[in-house]
């Protein structure tokens, strides 16, 4: 076992450190997108569903096809990391949309309407209202994401992204359950770092039941 | 005296037709407090947000301190007219000190300036900043929450306050206590009052007149004295239908 980890240890450490880059790269333009994009569909509720909607069929290809499809684009499939963190952003946007959108549009609206009588502008209820009060449900939403980004990037190895997905991939090809687990285990570890993590983070954000009072 | 609120002509009909107010004109002079009585979709709160525009009368005109609402810049004219409603109006986010320094935080008040002028608020309207600027909406009782939203609608020292039925929401006794903290305050800033309100006892207590609304239409604008001995049959009916229930109380005490 000794023997493994000093033989297998570096490369683990290096390929975790990419898996890192390629879920945190994919989560930073998920958040980028899907954020602006929830908030602009509470303005604009009719768009909501089909908006919705189109992420959600995202969510419901195959990530190995996937990963596949974006191969032959052109620049895109120049660099796998590139193909890997466009299908990763793109299983992470529904989780951070739904919950953005369900974050602002679940709020109070006598709240909204008081925050317009005190004559708070339009920016102002935004940032001192509305995404204080969604913080905690955005948050939920990008620990979701980046949880299931977590899993997903395993594949990305199939594309040859790297990852720790390169050493189960190596495992599964050459029948050695000690790489599938070199591989699977730090993978899994990772998935629950981060879900803790986000996890207080989400908790710090939550806002105390408004009716539960002493 | 000059009037800082007056409606002229004000009607308000929602878009599928329904009237909730039909003409109403009425003044409301300087410093003092004007109470709108009414039952239950009589068109109170529909006058009362008129004022600050959270409801655009249909037709005539609505003047604060002189000037139509309309004309006025939306944002400056809300920091200028303190708002308090029934429960719910405090941000869960917000400590009672930041909350009440809001509107401050809204015009780039200094930090500093911002929380003195809370602490000095929440200490004119019965809370010790010490014990109560931190803490939150769910840590404070019903009353305490009513307070905290009575020192945020001060925050701006607006000339003008709108309040929709503020102690709607609280125990009995609690209300009281808060009538009479509020009618001692009102008394020592002489501001301009527009309070809604379906509690008779409310309204003799803290207005210099009583509006009665029925069906959009103001049916009685009086001293409360006259509102009392008023033989209009509208009035006559909300004071014996309101003092039914006093009389039952007592009955049922003896």
């Amino acid at each position: 076992m000794s023997g493994f980890l000093s033989r297998y240890g570096g490369e683990i450490g290096i390929l975790t450190l990419e898996h890192l880059w390629l879920t945190g790269a994919a989560m930073l333009w998920a958040t980028a997108i899907a954020v602006p994009a929830g908030v602009w569909l509470t303005r604009r509720p009719r768009w909501a569903k089909p908006v919705i909607g189109v992420a959600n069929v995202l969510q419901t290809i195959p990530s190995l096809a996937m990963f596949g499809f974006l191969l032959p684009l052109p620049w895109l499939g120049e660099r796998a990391a590139r193909v890997a963190i466009v299908a990763l952003t793109a299983y992470a946007l529904l989780p951070v949309l739904r919950n953005t959108y369900a974050g602002i549009e679940g709020i109070d609206p006598s709240l909204l309407s008081v925050a317009r009588a005190l004559g708070l502008t339009g920016a102002q209820r935004f940032f001192k209202v509305e995404l204080p009060l969604a913080a905690s449900f955005i948050l939920a939403g990008l620990r979701t994401a980046t949880v299931t980004c977590v899993g997903i990037a395993t594949i990305a190895a199939a594309v040859g992204a790297g990852g720790l997905g390169e050493l189960i991939f190596r495992g599964v090809a050459s029948i050695d359950n000690r790489l599938i687990l070199a591989g699977a285990i730090p993978a899994a570890l990772l998935a629950l770092a981060v879900d803790g993590a986000l996890g207080l983070l989400e908790r710090w954000f939550r806002i105390p039941a408004a009716k539960a009072a002493p | 005296m000059s009037a800082a609120i007056e409606f002229r002509e004000v009607s308000f009909a929602l878009p599928q037709g329904r009237r909730l107010l039909e003409r109403v004109s009425l003044a409301v002079d300087e410093g003092t407090t004007t109470v709108v009585l009414g039952r239950s979709g009589s068109g109170k709160t529909t006058l009362l947000r008129t004022v600050n525009r959270m409801v655009e009368a249909t037709s005539g005109t609505v003047l604060v301190g002189g000037t139509d609402v309309r004309q006025a810049d939306l944002v400056r004219l809300r920091r200028g007219i303190g708002y308090v409603i029934q429960e719910t109006g405090l941000f869960p986010h917000m400590t009672a000190e930041r909350d009440v320094g809001l509107v401050l935080e809204a015009e780039k008040t200094p930090k500093a300036n911002r929380l003195r002028r809370s602490h000095e608020l929440l200490a004119a309207v019965g809370l010790d900043p010490e014990q109560f600027s931190r803490r939150y909406p769910h840590q404070l009782s019903g009353g305490q929450r009513q307070r905290v939203g009575l020192a945020r609608a001060l925050a701006a020292d607006p000339p003008v306050l709108l309040m929709d039925e503020p102690f709607g929401a609280l125990d009995p006794l609690t209300r009281a206590e808060m009538q009479d903290m509020l009618g001692r305050l009102l008394r020592q800033l002489r501001k301009t009052v527009l309070l809604v309100t379906h509690d008779l006892d409310e309204a003799l207590l803290l207005g210099d007149r009583i509006v009665l609304l029925d069906q959009g239409r103001v049916v009685a604008h009086l001293e409360p004295e006259a509102f009392l001995q008023s033989r209009e049959t509208a009035v006559m009916e909300y004071v014996r239908a309101f003092h039914r229930g006093e009389r039952r109380a007592a009955e049922e005490q003896r």
